[in-house]
């Protein structure tokens, strides 16, 4: 009688761990659950976009202005048009000299803020305050930098919605991100290299130019490639800056009008005929396909220049 | 011939020829231009909302349960614009935090080194993603779906807007949560491991309350990046300032209305053009007060661990 009371007092542990390890067992399910969710979203949403251009992506549509009317864009019309076919090309160039527009601006004013905070910066409270305030400006709307660019660059300036108004405020808007890549590619530098200038007699600006930013480079080229490919998705600073909805021929000065592919696609998915969703969906293609690029670019930069590896 | 003492510590080291010191001010100059971007966003802001303030009374736009800036009789009530936000925002909320919670204890707990190495940068693709192709994926993909499934959804509705944002912002709560819970220090798993304690207990009860000052900053920042979001609402949830239950009809966030008037030709001095001022103001009180919040968490309830 004793040993049954005895036995039950420590057998009554096995359902309680068959318990705990069903309970174990939902649990991780609905962590794996979760993480599908993301990677199912990922590919239903690069799937359905892919599906929706099927078929309208063709080379006509990266080479032609673009039209209102929806059977330009149709490729089984393309023979019978008098017009030619409609296409992404003015907004597709827009886009380009946008982002090299930025990318000058980022590159400078980018790199020389970090080269202070890292190489200059005194342990001070101003030092400290210019670090919470970038990435404060990291968390702050992008339309709200469009509402800036709008009434300082297009407006106060008198730049109007041209190609470097919206230059300007995507790079006021990429600059924080690209302030801290930078900063973490200066900081991975050695002392020692640093130390080993100065003892050869170098100067601070000397070890700066010729020993800290050569070796920093490859980080920072790829915080600023990876920003400007998030900057080329980018559609509400420059719609706040006015850029144009549709244009028909690509900008042919830095102080012109200008479109770009968001806006071009912001357009089209905007248009209530619903065959213009196969011409959003191929502009889509054609922005993700540059951004894809960009990336990749990036990576290769990463991996090729990674020293630990 | 001068001995110059080269002083190897921070902030001092320009020897004194003129390139140095040129130097030092142009990066100075480079670093500044972010406290003055700050300050520019905010004159900007607060200048044209003046104009505003002094046409519409602070009260009226800050009570007023009507917004119709264009249709006479005008009304500048801004709270169905806030409702159509904080609806947004709730709706992704509801699906981006618990989800990312979850993918941030499997990758950190349970999966191992080489599925983390993978699935974490697929899913920061979806953070890359522009936010217009959202609105696309919503207007074609979701939309159908929730058509097939309640008939009566309209083809702009808060529900398709909310769901896509809420997708939008999956990776900031993960990838940012997997961090603050990965720092945590193996000491304290193996100590709770040697008390008997099970995965899922370790996971819920030690690893998510060490790095919970992580988790809920991550939590702050991905909100507040839900109620920043401009492009994916204005597509989705559609242009209709209305303080709506029904999470299936359309509504009107902050950053819609900013669209709205931003692709129309707005003329300077026009109210319209004003009114851009006066919601932005107010978005960015928002999200700055939201960002100056999590960076407070983050500080104050941080745990250190040596």
């Amino acid at each position: 009688m004793s040993t049954d009371t005895t036995r039950s007092k420590y057998e009554f542990d096995g359902s309680a761990i068959r318990r705990k390890r069903l309970l174990g067992k939902v649990f991780l399910g609905a962590c794996l659950a979760a993480t599908m969710v993301g990677i199912v979203a990922l590919i239903a949403l690069l799937a359905d976009v892919a599906y929706e251009a099927w078929g309208w992506l063709t080379i006509e549509f990266l080479t032609y202005p673009p039209s209102n009317l929806i059977e330009n864009y149709n490729p089984a019309n393309y023979g019978g048009l008098e017009t030619g076919p409609g296409g992404i090309y003015p907004a597709l160039i827009g886009s380009i000299y946008l982002i090299a527009l930025t990318a000058v601006f980022t590159l400078f004013l980018g790199v020389g803020a970090a080269i202070y905070l890292e190489e200059y910066a005194p342990d001070t409270r101003f030092t400290s305050f210019i670090e919470a305030n970038i990435s404060n400006l990291a968390g702050v709307p992008s339309i709200v930098y469009g509402l800036l660019g709008l009434a300082m660059f297009a407006r106060a300036l008198q730049m109007g919605s041209s190609l470097i108004a919206g230059a300007l405020t995507l790079t006021l808007l990429i600059l924080p991100i690209v302030i801290v890549s930078s900063q973490e590619a200066l900081r991975a530098v050695p002392d020692s290299m640093r130390r080993a200038s100065y003892g050869a007699g170098a100067t601070k600006w000397q070890t700066i130019r010729n020993v800290v930013l050569p070796e920093a480079v490859p980080g920072i080229m790829t915080g600023i490639i990876l920003s400007l490919s998030r900057a080329i998705g980018e559609t509400a600073p420059i719609l706040m800056v006015g850029a144009a909805t549709m244009m028909f021929r690509p900008p042919y000065s830095p102080t012109g009008a200008f479109s770009a592919m968001p806006m071009q696609i912001f357009e089209w998915a905007t248009l209530p005929e619903a065959e213009f969703q196969h011409v959003t969906a191929a502009g889509i293609v054609v922005l993700l396909t540059i951004l894809l690029l960009m990336n990749a670019v990036a990576i290769f930069i990463r991996n090729k220049y990674d020293r630990r590896t | 011939m001068t001995q110059e003492r080269i002083d190897l510590s921070r902030g001092s080291n320009d020897v004194g020829t003129i390139g140095d010191r040129v130097a030092r001010y142009v990066f100075f100059a480079c670093a500044s231009l972010s406290v003055i971007t700050t300050v520019a966003i905010i004159l900007v802001l607060i200048e044209g909302s003046m104009d505003f303030f002094s046409h519409v009374s602070l009260v009226e736009f800050l009570t007023g349960t009507n917004w119709s800036p264009r249709i006479r009789p005008r009304s500048y009530g801004v709270l169905p614009l806030i409702y159509g936000t904080l609806l947004i925002t709730a709706g992704s909320a509801l699906i981006a935090l618990p989800v990312g919670t979850l993918t941030a204890i499997y990758l950190s707990e349970y999966a191992d080194p080489q599925v983390r190495r993978t699935v974490k940068p697929v899913l920061e693709v979806l953070a890359g993603v522009p936010t217009i192709v959202y609105g696309f994926f919503a207007l074609s993909f979701i939309t159908p779906i929730l058509q097939r499934i309640y008939p009566e959804t309209g083809t702009f509705n808060a529900a398709a807007g909310a769901i896509v944002v809420g997708i939008m912002i999956i990776p900031m709560v993960s990838s940012l949560s997997e961090d603050a819970m990965s720092s945590v220090p193996d000491d304290l798993r193996q100590a709770a491991y040697g008390l008997g304690a099970t995965r899922l207990e370790v996971s819920t009860q030690v690893v998510f309350p060490a790095s919970i000052s992580g988790v809920v900053a991550a939590y702050i920042l991905a909100i507040s990046r839900a109620i920043g979001e401009t492009m994916a609402v204005s597509l989705a949830a559609g242009m209709l300032p209305q303080i709506t239950t029904n999470p299936f009809e359309p509504i009107q966030t902050m950053t819609a209305y900013m669209v709205q008037i931003g692709t129309g030709d707005v003329s300077v001095g026009s109210i319209g053009y004003q009114s851009l001022f006066a919601v932005g103001l107010t978005l960015f009180i928002m999200t700055f007060s939201m960002n100056i919040f999590s960076m407070w968490v983050r500080s104050r309830y941080r745990e250190e661990y040596q």
